[in-house]
């Protein structure tokens, strides 16, 4: 996996909540036996219309969109199916962090990525980033006054940078895990096999159907 | 303090803490379907890894086989290649492999359960979401991706962040024609498709240990969609009779069963243990549920009207008007004067025999409505044979059904069975996506005797007062 340190590109919105797997990428898909290809078929039904011309009404069909990056979209991104296929697909489509907001419920803040896709974003080096839905509103705001906006991504600092005059900062937080495994580019196989002695003696030990 | 069923079993399987906080988790069984593992064996190939415990790994096709007399020659070559790669893995990794045509094939949430694989106590995985289904038996079962399908090929082993607890009480019991795809459904409609996140719910109360097995499973199936990780139900006497029973060949029997019986009597939650969080449903005041949206959260009562756009809970404005844009729904309208074209009875969550039952109990003497598609599609093939020996396939037959094999079929119309656009189905499936039983078919979940009185009235009915109207 290659490193992920700093990124800067072009960013992109989509508003929607509960963008789940299926529409990432449709089944058809998924008959594949390969890891690529999955590229321009990211967001299949909502991208092209039924005669597979690209749908003009999807937003991220725009023109200004054209060489995006990065990803803005709604809360619960990723639900549904575990297929890794939906990561793939954004990576080889283009994108390299995707932003969300968690959702303020009260007591308890729902987070902006459902757990599976968050796990299997780490392990293809796409970074995901949570905010606050006031900053992502923001975003969204900065995103429609200023075609082609770019901004600044920097998992060293945490921060995320739009380019704008002046420059807007947005500071955010990653599992400790998940930065070091993104910024060294770590195969997690080879990082459990360090653990090998410990699995044997565990595997010794361990009866399943017993105390 | 006491621990929790979670507690115990996460316990039992840590081998390490990690330096980052995460926890090295070991894996007890692996299911492996077609879809989601070709690249993780691909990638074992290229890095020169083995597999590790081939043993503890069980693989049989679903997602993409056709469910007719003829289901052995796949037609699409690119589905057929698929199965061919899980054919080829299996016999180059010696991993045990229900095939086309084994009496034990089918969809693999079907089948862990029936054979005896899945069993309490066990950390269970799969390359698929709904691995929540075998929670049922008291197992911490979670899904996950293809990156770590071949990481527990290689290492036996998943790292993992340790969940938090969510206690869901089920207090009183069910009213009559309410069943436990309405308690899951009914639960996801108040904590929302993400109210699980970064949770394992354990359920409980009076109507939970009512249930059966099979009604378990259904629920714990569906935990992935209030977006929790894993479900959970405290093993009891009626998971150990079924285990027991004698069709379980891979289950443990005599002394192996004695011991593993007294062990897991001490699996479940203590009753001084600490949960994250909890949330108690009145049983008693559950309605049959059916979704008129584009996500399982998207649920109501049969009796209320769609939600005006901004009146959602859970739902934003624009949520309710994309997804009632996309289900050709109006707000204000009452499901049972919503016409249905295809019913569909199958799936993970719904194709099961006693599933089955309830659907036949009310097709039996009856006719679909002319313009209704229905299809019947077991779980398994274990469940054909068991519901042909009851005479259930003739009453679907009768009732102008399409009886078919084991297999994934509509749920995600990977395979021949797909909705055409803008086709309406009741479906006894788990996910009511745009797209997911085929390009713009619209989805509504509902129980197996919800779908099949649709398809003898040609529209949705409220099962409590169903009378036919055909
Ligand atoms: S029946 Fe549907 S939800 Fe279940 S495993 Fe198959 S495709 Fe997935």
């Amino acid at each position: 996996m290659k490193p992920f340190t700093t990124h800067t590109g072009i960013v992109a919105t989509l508003n929607r909540a509960n963008v789940d797997t299926d529409a990432i990428i449709p089944k058809q898909f998924l008959k594949s036996i390969k890891r690529t290809g999955y590229g321009p078929n990211a967001f299949f039904d909502w991208r092209y219309t039924l005669d597979g011309n690209p749908n003009p009404d999807f937003e991220l069909n725009q023109q200004r969109f054209k060489d995006r990056s990065i990803l803005v979209a709604r809360n619960n991104f990723g639900c549904g199916s575990s297929r890794e296929h939906a990561v793939w697909a954004l990576v080889q489509d283009g994108y390299q962090v995707i932003i969300a907001p968690g959702k303020d419920m009260g007591e308890k803040s729902l987070p902006a990525f459902a757990d599976i896709f968050r796990i299997n974003a780490a392990k293809n080096g796409l970074l995901v980033v949570e905010l606050s839905e006031d900053q992502v509103d923001e975003i969204f705001g900065f995103v429609e006054r200023h075609s082609g906006l770019k901004a600044t991504i920097d998992l060293v600092q945490q921060q995320i940078v739009l380019q704008v005059d002046p420059p807007q900062v947005f500071e955010f937080e990653v599992e400790p895990a998940i930065k070091e495994q993104l910024l060294k580019g770590l195969d997690d196989i080879a990082q459990t096999l360090r653990y090998e002695t410990d699995i044997a003696r565990f595997e010794e030990n361990h009866d399943p159907l017993g105390p | 303090m006491g621990k929790t069923l979670f507690e115990k079993i996460w316990n039992k399987h840590r081998i390490k803490d990690l330096p980052d906080g995460s926890t090295l988790l070991y894996i007890d069984r692996h299911l492996v379907h077609e879809v989601t593992s070709p690249q993780a064996f691909e990638g074992i190939r290229l890095a020169g890894y083995t597999v590790r415990s081939p043993h503890l790994a069980v693989a049989t096709m679903d997602h993409n086989v056709p469910t007719t007399e003829d289901r052995f020659s796949i037609e699409d070559p690119v589905s057929r290649s698929q199965v061919e790669a899980l054919r080829k893995n299996c016999a180059d990794f010696g991993i045990k492999l229900f095939d086309i045509g084994d009496d034990h094939q089918g969809i693999v949430h079907v089948i862990g359960p029936e054979t005896g694989i899945t069993l309490p106590g066990l950390t269970i995985v799969c390359g698929d979401s709904h691995t929540s289904t075998h929670g049922a038996f008291g197992a911490l079962a979670f899904g996950i991706g293809t990156s770590e399908v071949e990481h527990v090929l290689v290492t036996q082993t998943l790292v993992q962040r340790k969940p938090s607890t969510i206690k869901v009480e089920f207090n009183g019991r069910l009213g009559p024609h309410i069943f436990s795809k309405d308690m899951v459904l009914k639960m996801i409609g108040i904590i929302g498709t993400a109210g699980g996140s970064g949770s394992v719910l354990e359920y409980c109360g009076e109507a939970v240990s009512a249930l059966s097995m099979e009604a378990r499973m259904t629920m714990c199936n569906m935990s992935i969609e209030g977006g929790a990780r894993a479900g959970m139900i405290a093993p009891d006497d009626t998971t150990f009779s079924y285990i027991s029973s004698r069709k379980r060949p891979y289950a443990p029997k005599g002394e192996a069963l004695d011991r593993a019986l007294a062990y897991w009597r001490t699996l479940p939650s203590d009753a001084d243990a600490v949960f994250d969080r909890s949330i108690t449903i009145d049983a008693a005041r559950i309605a049959p549920q059916i979704t008129w949206g584009t996500n399982p959260g998207m649920v109501i009562d049969i009796d209320q009207p769609i939600p005006e756009p901004g009146f959602a809970e859970n739902y934003s404005r624009s949520d309710v008007e994309n997804a009632l844009a996309y289900m050709g729904l109006k707000p204000g309208t009452k499901m049972t004067d919503v016409p249905v074209d295809v019913v569909f009875i199958g799936s993970c969550t719904n194709s099961r025999i006693e599933d089955l039952r309830q659907a036949a109990a009310i097709l039996k003497g009856r006719k679909k409505a002319e313009h209704v598609q229905l299809l019947v599609v077991p779980g398994s093939h274990q469940v054909r044979l068991q519901a042909e020996a009851e005479g259930l396939d003739k009453i679907f037959m009768a009732a102008g059904a399409q009886w078919r094999y084991a297999g994934c079929s509509m749920c995600l119309a990977m395979n021949p069975d797909q909705l055409q656009p803008q086709q309406r189905a009741a479906s006894t499936s788990n996910r009511n996506f745009e797209g997911r039983q085929g390009k713009d078919g619209r989805t509504h979940l509902v129980s197996p005797e919800m779908a099949a009185a649709a398809a003898v009235n040609g529209k949705f009915v409220d099962i409590r007062q169903w009378k036919e109207t055909s």
